[in-house]
C-alpha cells in the first residue's frame, strides 16, 4: 500500500514539476505584474486604468462568441455526418479535417492576406467574371473568418468523437417509440452530444478572444483586440505592468464566459470543461 | 603549350583557393594571438548586415571574413525593434558584445549605463566615420558608439494610382485615396508624422500637442486601409494601396519590384534615425568587439554592408568605393536637397505613457459602441430566456415525482 502510493508519487512527480513551472509560476507572475508598478511597488493603478479597454475587451469577447457559434454551427453537421460515415470514409474525412493543421498557423493566416484583398484571389475572379468587386480586407468580416478558418477543427474534432461514440441503439429506441427525426435530434443526439459542444465551444473561444496575430493581419490593424493591446504592451510599449493586468483581466473574463457556458451542460456532464 | 596549360592550371587553381580576394586595411591590427580562439555575440537588426547570401553580388560575408581574419568566432543573432534590444539588455539575461541600437535608444542605454565607453576614436578605421555622423546629440563627446547606417521616413506612393505627385503628409489624410492609404502600426511612427503635419516637435513634451496629434490620427483613420508594418511591401508592390509612409531603405528594395512606385521627402519633415554600433558594459569580450567594430567601419566591409543593406552609409570610404559609385547617385538614399529632419529623443515616462494611452484611444476609435451593446443585450436575453425556461421545464417534470 505504502509502496504503491510512493511510486505513485515518483511517476507523478515530473507532472507537478512541469505544471509548477509553467503554469503555477507564470500564472504568479502574472499577478505580480499586475498589482506592482515599474519599481515593484504594490499599486493599483492599473487596474484603475481598465475602464478605457472596456470597448476593447467586449469587443474581443463578442467577436470570440460569433466566431464560436458559427465554427459550432458549421462543424455539428459535419460532425455528424462523418460520425455515420463508414471506417473508411471516417478515417479520410478526419485526415483531412486535421491537414491544414499540419501547416503553420501564421502562414494559413497570411495566405487569407492574399486571398481576400482588394488586388486579391477572389477580386480577380470577379472581376475576370464581369462581377462587381467585393470588398472583404480589413473588415470585421474578415477577422472572423480568420478565427472560424482557423479553429474549427479544434471544433470538429470533439463532435466528431462524441457523436462517434453515441449508442445506436438509443437512437433505435426513439424511433420505435414514435420520435420524428426532430424529436430525435433535439431530445437524443443533441443531449447526448453536449460534452462535445462544451469542450469543442472552449478550444476555439478561448484561443479566438485571445488572438492578436489573426486581427492584425486580416483586420489591418484597424481593429485592435486584447490580444493586440497585451502584445503591444510587451513588444512596442515596454509596459510588462499593463500588459500582465489586461492578460489576467482576460483571464478571469474568459473563466467567466466559461461558467456562464457551463450552465447549459448538465451538471453531472460539466466536468468536461476547463 | 606545356606553359599555357601551366598558366592556365595556376589560374584555375588560384580561382579555387581564391579565397581572400579581398584586402581590408591594416590586416595585421587584427592579428592578437590572445583573442584567437575566443567568441563574440554579436546582437543586430534583421537583413542588416552583408551576409552569405550578397555573396553572389561579389560582396563579402562579413562574419566569416572576420572570423577568417581574426580567429574569433561570432555568435550573430538579430532583434526586431528597439525595445526589443532594450528588454533583452535590461533583463541581464544575455550577455552581448556588440549592439546596433538607434540614436534615442543609444541615449537611454547610456543614461541608464547600460553601455561602456569604447573611445572610438582610437580605432584605426574611425577616419572613416563623416564628419557629419560623429559628435551626434546623444553621444556628443563619441565615447560610446560609432554610427554604422542612417535613414529616414518617407512617403511611397504608385505613380499609376495618384492623380498629382504628393508633396505632403497630407496626401495620407486626402479624401480622395480613402481605402488607399497605409499608416505605421507603431505609435512613434505613426503620431511622428501627425506632429510634422501639425507643425509640432517629434520630441514634444506637451500633453496639448499630443492630443491634437491623436486626434489628427483619429481624423485620418476613416481613410486608412490599415496599420501595418512589414505588410507595406506586399500591399505596396501589389498595388493594394497608394500611399504608405515607410523606411527609405525598403522602398529601394520595392521598387525593384514594381517600378511604379516612388518616393518623396514631404516638405514638412521627416524623422531621421542612425542606427550606432555599441558595447554592453556586461560584455564579455569587448577587446573583441572592439576589433569588430573597426572591421565594420573598413571601406571594403562598409560598402559591402550599405549595400546590402540598402540604406545610406555614414562612411566615406564606402561613399568613394567604385564598386558603390551606382548606390551613392541614389537619389532616394542620398537627395541633392537634405529634407527638413528631426531625431527621436528618448521619451520620459509620462511622455511615453502618454502617447501609448493616446495610442490606444486612436485604434479603440471610431467604431459603433451602441450596436455592440445591443448585441450584448440580445445576447444576454436569450440565454437567461433559455436558462429560465430550462430552470422551469425541470421544476415542471419533477412536480410529477413529488406526488
Amino acid at each position: 500500500m505504502n509502496k504503491d502510493s510512493l511510486m505513485k508519487k515518483i511517476i507523478s512527480a515530473p507532472y507537478y514539476l512541469w505544471a509548477a513551472m509553467f503554469i503555477i509560476v507564470p500564472l504568479i507572475l502574472v499577478v505580480y505584474y499586475a498589482f506592482t508598478d515599474v519599481n515593484g511597488n504594490f499599486t493599483l493603478d492599473y487596474i484603475k486604468t481598465l475602464g478605457s479597454y472596456r470597448y476593447i475587451f467586449l469587443r474581443s469577447i463578442w467577436y470570440g462568441f460569433l466566431a464560436t457559434v458559427i465554427s459550432l454551427v458549421i462543424a455539428y453537421p459535419l460532425a455528424y455526418i462523418m460520425a455515420k460515415s463508414s471506417a473508411s470514409v471516417q478515417r479520410m474525412m478526419v485526415m483531412i479535417v486535421m491537414l491544414p493543421m499540419w501547416m503553420n498557423f501564421l502562414i494559413r493566416t497570411y495566405s487569407w492576406m492574399t486571398i481576400l484583398e482588394d488586388t486579391g484571389i477572389i477580386n480577380s475572379m470577379l472581376s475576370a467574371l464581369g462581377l462587381p468587386q467585393v470588398h472583404i480586407i480589413n473588415t470585421a468580416g474578415a477577422v472572423i473568418l480568420g478565427m472560424v478558418y482557423n479553429y474549427l477543427p479544434y471544433m470538429i474534432l470533439p463532435l466528431y468523437t462524441v457523436m462517434s461514440k453515441m449508442n445506436n441503439s438509443l437512437i433505435e429506441a426513439a424511433e420505435d417509440l414514435g420520435a420524428s427525426k426532430m424529436t430525435v435530434l433535439s431530445k437524443v443526439i443533441l443531449p447526448l452530444s453536449l460534452p462535445g459542444v462544451a469542450s469543442g465551444f472552449t478550444m476555439v473561444f478561448v484561443p479566438s478572444v485571445s488572438t492578436f496575430y489573426i486581427s492584425k493581419k486580416l483586420g489591418g490593424g484597424t481593429f485592435a483586440m486584447i490580444g493586440d493591446v497585451i502584445e503591444m504592451q510587451f513588444q512596442t510599449s515596454y509596459n510588462y505592468n499593463l500588459g500582465a493586468t489586461l492578460s489576467l483581466v482576460l483571464m478571469i473574463l474568459i473563466i467567466l464566459s466559461m461558467a456562464i457556458m457551463n450552465r447549459f451542460t448538465d451538471d453531472d456532464d460539466g466536468g468536461v470543461l476547463i | 603549350m606545356k606553359k599555357i596549360i601551366s598558366v592556365l592550371v595556376t589560374v584555375f587553381m588560384m580561382i579555387l583557393l581564391n579565397l581572400n580576394v579581398f584586402a581590408f586595411e591594416n590586416e595585421s591590427y587584427y592579428d592578437v594571438p590572445e583573442l584567437k580562439g575566443t567568441s563574440i555575440n554579436v546582437y543586430n537588426w534583421g537583413e542588416y548586415i552583408s551576409e552569405e547570401d550578397s555573396e553572389e553580388d561579389g560582396l563579402i560575408d562579413v562574419n566569416a571574413a572576420f572570423e577568417e581574419l581574426t580567429g574569433i568566432h561570432v555568435n550573430y543573432t538579430n532583434f526586431a525593434s528597439n525595445e526589443d534590444l532594450y528588454a533583452k539588455l535590461k533583463s541581464g539575461g544575455a550577455s552581448y558584445d556588440v549592439i546596433v541600437p538607434s540614436d534615442y535608444m543609444v541615449s537611454r542605454l547610456i543614461a541608464e549605463g547600460l553601455v561602456q565607453k569604447i573611445y572610438p576614436q582610437e580605432l584605426p578605421n574611425y577616419k572613416y566615420v563623416s564628419e557629419e555622423y560623429r559628435g551626434m546629440y546623444f553621444d556628443e563627446k563619441d565615447e560610446y558608439s560609432v554610427a554604422y547606417s542612417v535613414g529616414m521616413v518617407g512617403l511611397i506612393y504608385n505613380r499609376e494610382m495618384v492623380d498629382e505627385i504628393p508633396t505632403s503628409w497630407s496626401a495620407l489624410w486626402d479624401p480622395k485615396y480613402a481605402g488607399k492609404i497605409l499608416m505605421f502600426d507603431n505609435p512613434r511612427d505613426s503620431f511622428a508624422i501627425a506632429q510634422k503635419l501639425l507643425g509640432q516637435s517629434l520630441n514634444t513634451t506637451d500633453q496639448v500637442e499630443w492630443q491634437a496629434a491623436a486626434d489628427q490620427l483619429i481624423a485620418q483613420k476613416n481613410f486608412l486601409q490599415g496599420y501595418v508594418m512589414d505588410e507595406t511591401y506586399n500591399k505596396m508592390e501589389a498595388g493594394e494601396a497608394a500611399l504608405a509612409p515607410y523606411y527609405v531603405g525598403d522602398f529601394v528594395c520595392m521598387q525593384e519590384v514594381n517600378p511604379d512606385l516612388d518616393f518623396v521627402y514631404p516638405s514638412e519633415g521627416v524623422n531621421i534615425f542612425v542606427d550606432s554600433v555599441c558595447v554592453p558594459t556586461n560584455a564579455q569580450n569587448p577587446e573583441a568587439a572592439k576589433l569588430y567594430i573597426n572591421f565594420l567601419l573598413d571601406p571594403e566591409v562598409a560598402m559591402a554592408n550599405a549595400y546590402a543593406i540598402g540604406y545610406a552609409t555614414p562612411n566615406t570610404g564606402a561613399l568613394e568605393s567604385e564598386d558603390y559609385a551606382e548606390m551613392a547617385e541614389n537619389k532616394y538614399l542620398y537627395p541633392d536637397i537634405a529634407p527638413d529632419t528631426e531625431y527621436f529623443h528618448d521619451q520620459d515616462d509620462i511622455t511615453r505613457n502618454t502617447m501609448n494611452e493616446l495610442w490606444n484611444t486612436v485604434k479603440a476609435s471610431g467604431e459603433n459602441s451602441v450596436s455592440l451593446y445591443i448585441a450584448y443585450g440580445v445576447t444576454a436575453l436569450i440565454i437567461g430566456g433559455f436558462l429560465i425556461y430550462r430552470t422551469a421545464l425541470k421544476k415542471y417534470r419533477e412536480s410529477f415525482y413529488d406526488a
